[in-house]
């Protein structure tokens, strides 16, 4: 599985946001890094196709599944964890859920609305939902915002685990994430 | 409401003729005369059947018009002028053409739907068109199948706006489906006995009636809304 984008340009109101932007994504993490308002997040909504490009391509191949974290958590907040999950995925697997869930700290029969979770509990479930997707290909968009040194360190792990042998684009401006990953950089 | 209870009980002692205003000892006893009347109870059936059938069918069409009105931009701007007209055209002007139309016995059902129907289907609309796009996005994005985003999306965020519009128009409803009635006379309805008793001068059955109008609407309301919102604990709305 690859995605190949080819000179990609963007803007928003005549001011360019990506200019002539080439990768491939192959199996494996890839950092995209830039400072705030860099563009990462547009290079990762063109990618999905939830955005136009102004010019160039995203060739992803027919039918290629998605999943994502996005800028914001994009949590149903009057829902409890496990209802989060049975929303956006088909045919999840409760077991498996529970099991990632609790890696990441966060149990899969906790009846509270997600509504109430503390910031890095919400990134965290966001992150896990991407993770147990049905997906061929993850765009992830500062997933580990909010998280302190430890939920880091096990945010990373299960990524690693659970995408490998998928493309996986990762929009980050820490060094670190690329580090820990293992993962090649793009800079913008 | 003791207050005004009292008020009104001094004002009929004032005025001092049960003509022009009973009080309200007159209006409840007569209002129990009338309720060990089985010709009471059937006034009260038909006419409760006609009104609510009228809101109950109102909601019915409202909901998948501002579903269809929201999805395509036609829809909403063919239905715009029609929903503007019924929500001007005073109420009496609608009974009144409606009965060249429709029969006596039906014209409460379509004075309540036709008055039902506007404020059900905007609020719906409103509510429709206000679901958060990005968690929107995010269903496209995990390629959420449609009958589940309208149980776990719409349903819970458009269910407010439905409460709301719900709270109005079955005082709306009760209004005009009796306005209705007084015009139309169908047999054996509220309608009718509130008009006779006009003829007749009967002014304790005319309070008897309307108190009769105001409890079964507002139990009707409560009873509604009580329904509505446990859907919306249901579903966490």
């Amino acid at each position: 599985m690859e995605v190949r984008v080819d000179r990609l340009c963007k803007a928003y109101d005549g001011k360019p946001v990506l200019r002539n932007i080439s990768l491939t994504l192959t199996p494996g993490v890839t950092c995209v890094m830039a400072p705030s308002g860099g563009g990462k997040t547009t290079l990762l909504r063109l990618l999905m196709g939830l955005e136009r490009p102004d010019a160039g391509s995203v060739a992803a191949p027919a039918g290629a599944r998605w999943a994502a974290v996005f800028q914001e958590d994009r949590l149903l907040p009057w829902l409890d964890a496990a209802g989060n999950l049975r929303f956006a995925l088909s045919g999840w697997d409760p077991a498996r859920a529970a099991s990632l869930l609790s890696e990441l700290n966060i149990s899969l029969a906790d009846p509270k609305p997600v509504g109430e979770y503390s910031g890095g509990m919400r990134r965290r479930l966001a992150l896990a939902r991407a993770l147990l997707a049905p997906s061929d290909l993850l765009a992830l968009d500062e997933p580990f915002t909010g998280l302190d040194a430890e939920n880091r360190g096990l945010a990373r792990e299960c990524l690693l685990r659970e995408t490998a042998g998928k493309p996986v684009v990762l929009a980050t401006h820490d060094p670190g994430d690329a580090e820990a990953l293992g993962a090649r950089v793009i800079s913008l | 409401m003791l207050f005004w209870l009292a008020a009104w009980q001094l004002g009929s002692m004032a005025l001092g003729q049960r003509i022009l205003l009973p009080s309200p000892a007159e209006a409840l006893v007569r209002l129990g005369q009338l309720a060990v009347t089985g010709a009471f109870w059937g006034s009260v059936l038909r006419s409760s059947l006609r009104i609510l059938g009228g809101f109950l069918l109102a909601c019915c069409a409202a909901v998948p018009a501002a579903a269809l009105a929201a999805r395509f931009r036609p829809v909403r701007e063919l239905l715009a002028p029609l929903v503007a007209a019924v929500k001007a055209v005073p109420v009496m002007s609608f009974i009144i053409l409606a009965l060249l139309w429709v029969a006596p016995e039906e014209l409460a059902l379509f004075i309540s739907f036709l008055m039902v129907f506007p404020p059900i289907y905007l609020n719906l609309l409103e509510g429709i068109s206000r679901t958060d796009p990005q968690l929107l996005e995010m269903a496209r994005v995990f390629r959420v199948p449609l009958s589940r985003r309208i149980r776990s999306l719409y349903v819970p965020l458009t269910l407010p706006y439905f409460r709301s519009a719900c709270s109005l128009a079955l005082g709306l409803c009760w209004k005009s489906g009796v306005a209705a009635e007084v015009i139309g006379l169908p047999a054996g309805t509220m309608g009718e006995r509130l008009y006779e008793a006009k003829i007749y001068l009967e002014t304790p059955d005319l309070f008897a009636w309307t108190l009769t109008i105001v409890c079964l609407s507002v139990l009707f309301e409560k009873a509604f809304l009580a329904l509505v919102d446990r859907a919306m604990r249901k579903v966490g709305g």
